[in-house]
């Protein structure tokens, strides 16, 4: 791979701090669905409890295949590569949310997944869905309370008339995630992992959600982001990471990476 | 291919080496026993919070909303009695039969719903736990949560069902809050261990129902547990005796009905509560923690 070495911010006493250590990661899906035709009917079923094997429906994929890097304290890291490449997968398993199957996997602190599929629940209203988002990233009863009305506004839901009481299940999908989004930024992280939760808004949105991605870093953290979107990547990252079929194509400078990601692309 | 440029000091030092210079913990290591219960209950107000939410979620698309959680058991008590105390009058043996049927029903009606949504509390909400970082137990002990304010609902219908039928209200009714709390440390342990059990063995799901219903039958909600001692041989008397579901039942129906015939002694109902809810809890907390890291697969 042709990427030189990673071009670095100069950090305190030229000593760079490790945030994000992968070593080697394998990780694995297991899928339970529909296989071959034909496993699915009752006697298939029974003639596979009565024989003991495996169920054919079983069906494993695997994800990630020896990935390895390390990240520093203060990067903003943008993992790039086509649909299905592993990208949002390895989020969630630096994330401790998905289990690995082989390797090592060193955070500093719990890192924090912000992702366009991260579950609240529909059926209440936003300004309820931000309290529970507060208390499930762990804070304080009266922290959630003091920090629900900077959250509301900095989604900005409630720019056309009070949406924030009204249930989550109508909302446009822009607006619901910008308001997770909004939810994920309002703590502090020391490795926050940003899944094409940006894609979403509008411009505007976009601008001040770049800044708090802006802010956090500089608040001494990390920050991955996951985006099909090059521009975004290239605003906000300066090192950049190629996945393609769960393995490494490129780890470097942004402008660089993205310049053999998009040849690679234009070959196909 | 990947050559991770390490700054001097570090170079030379494998990854796990390099972790453990700069204090970077292995990303999904199960905590202590001990530090899983810390983190349960710093995430307290998450599972109240998350329990009132899927309450208020259920019934935000009903019109009646929360007044369901009385109509619910009050139904259940209708179509019970029409059944068992109409059309087949069981109620002929046993004195105050409709009391007796309710409190059975409504106390078996507490486990039973834990157990069915308790098994598909993993499964059912991959959605969260990809997404967000707490510790899983939250999710079934929320489910024992919600049902803890069912219970609270039907235990207002059953006052009023037990009093209209003529029964005192004496002081032995204040045992209904420790054979309550004894009964929910039960389902929250059968809880866990059930949605544990439930995220490797999907099917499970499906199973649930028809444990339950004959389990339901084995704890004497329609007719009088004395028959057991009647009716069945020595040796699976003891057993059905030994049945938590009838030993709760029985311990809310001697606090609140007068003329109750107990399955077994009184001490011995309390004592038989009391290690059941130990054992059960315990060992369903054991267990899922065990398969903590577990979850987010599948």
């Amino acid at each position: 791979m042709g990427v030189a070495e990673v071009a670095e911010r100069p950090a305190e006493a030229g000593q760079r701090i490790p945030t994000v250590i992968v070593d080697d990661v394998h990780v694995v899906y297991r899928v339970q669905g529909p296989g071959t035709p034909g496993s699915g009917s009752p006697v298939a079923a029974l003639s596979r409890m009565l024989t003991g094997k495996r169920t054919p429906g079983l069906r494993e994929v695997h994800a990630i295949k020896g990935v390895s890097f390390t990240a520093y304290r203060g990067e903003a890291i943008g993992l790039i590569g086509s649909n299905g490449s592993g990208k949002s997968t390895i989020l969630r398993a630096i994330a401790g949310l998905l289990p690995i199957e082989k390797g090592g996997l060193y955070t500093a602190g719990q890192p924090s997944l912000l992702g366009v599929n991260a579950a609240l629940m529909n059926d209440l209203s936003g300004e309820r869905n931000v309290e529970l988002g507060c208390l499930a990233m762990g804070m304080s009863k009266a922290d959630a309370k003091k920090n629900s009305p900077s959250i509301i506004e900095f989604s900005g839901i409630n720019e056309r008339g009070d949406f924030a009481s009204l249930p989550m299940r109508t909302y446009s999908s822009g607006m619901a995630a910008r308001l997770r989004f909004a939810i994920a930024a309002a703590k502090k992280h020391d490795v926050l992992l940003i899944d094409e939760a940006l894609a979403t808004g509008d411009a505007r949105f976009r601008k001040r959600s770049e800044a708090r991605v802006r802010e956090l870093r500089a608040e001494a953290g990390t920050v991955f982001l996951v985006s099909h979107n090059n521009q975004s990547i290239i605003d906000t990252c300066e090192r950049a990471i190629w996945l393609e079929s769960g393995e490494i194509r490129g780890d470097g400078p942004t402008a660089d990476v993205i310049k053999e990601y998009q040849q690679y692309m234009n070959r196909k | 291919m990947p050559d991770t440029a390490f700054a001097d000091p570090d170079a030379g030092l494998s990854p796990a080496e390099l972790a453990a210079r700069h204090g970077l913990g292995f990303a999904g290591t199960r905590p202590t026993l001990g530090g899983y219960a810390r983190q349960l209950w710093a995430y307290r107000h998450f599972i109240v919070a998350y329990s009132n939410a899927r309450v208020s979620a259920s019934f935000s698309l009903t019109r009646l909303g929360r007044l369901w959680q009385v109509l619910t058991p009050l139904t259940n008590a209708a179509v019970y009695y029409l059944i068992f105390g109409v059309v087949l009058a069981t109620r002929h043996s046993t004195p105050n039969f409709i009391a007796y049927l309710c409190t059975g029903l409504f106390i078996f009606v507490f486990t039973q719903t834990v157990a069915q949504a308790g098994v598909a509390s993993i499964t059912g909400n991959m959605g969260l736990i990809r997404a967000l970082h707490f510790p899983r137990a939250c999710l079934p002990i929320a489910i024992a949560l919600i049902e803890l304010q069912n219970i609270g609902a039907s235990m207002l219908v059953l006052t009023g069902i037990v009093l209209l039928t003529g029964e005192p209200l004496t002081w032995e009714w204040l045992l209904i809050f420790p054979a309550l709390a004894l009964q929910m440390i039960f389902n929250t342990g059968l809880g866990m261990f059930l949605a544990r059990l439930g995220s490797k063995m999907t099917d499970l799901k499906q199973v649930i129902p028809f444990v339950m219903r004959t389990w339901m039958y084995g704890s004497g909600v329609f007719y009088a547990s004395s028959l057991f001692a009647e009716h069945l041989p020595r040796w699976a008397a003891v057993i059905v005796e030994a049945n938590p579901m009838l030993v709760y039942i029985e311990l809310i129906r001697h606090a609140m009905l007068e003329n109750v015939k107990l399955s077994s002694t009184l001490p011995h109902l309390w004592l038989l509560a009391v290690v059941w809810a130990l054992v059960v809890f315990v060992g369903g907390y054991v267990y899922f923690w065990r398969g903590e890291q577990e979850y987010g697969r599948g």
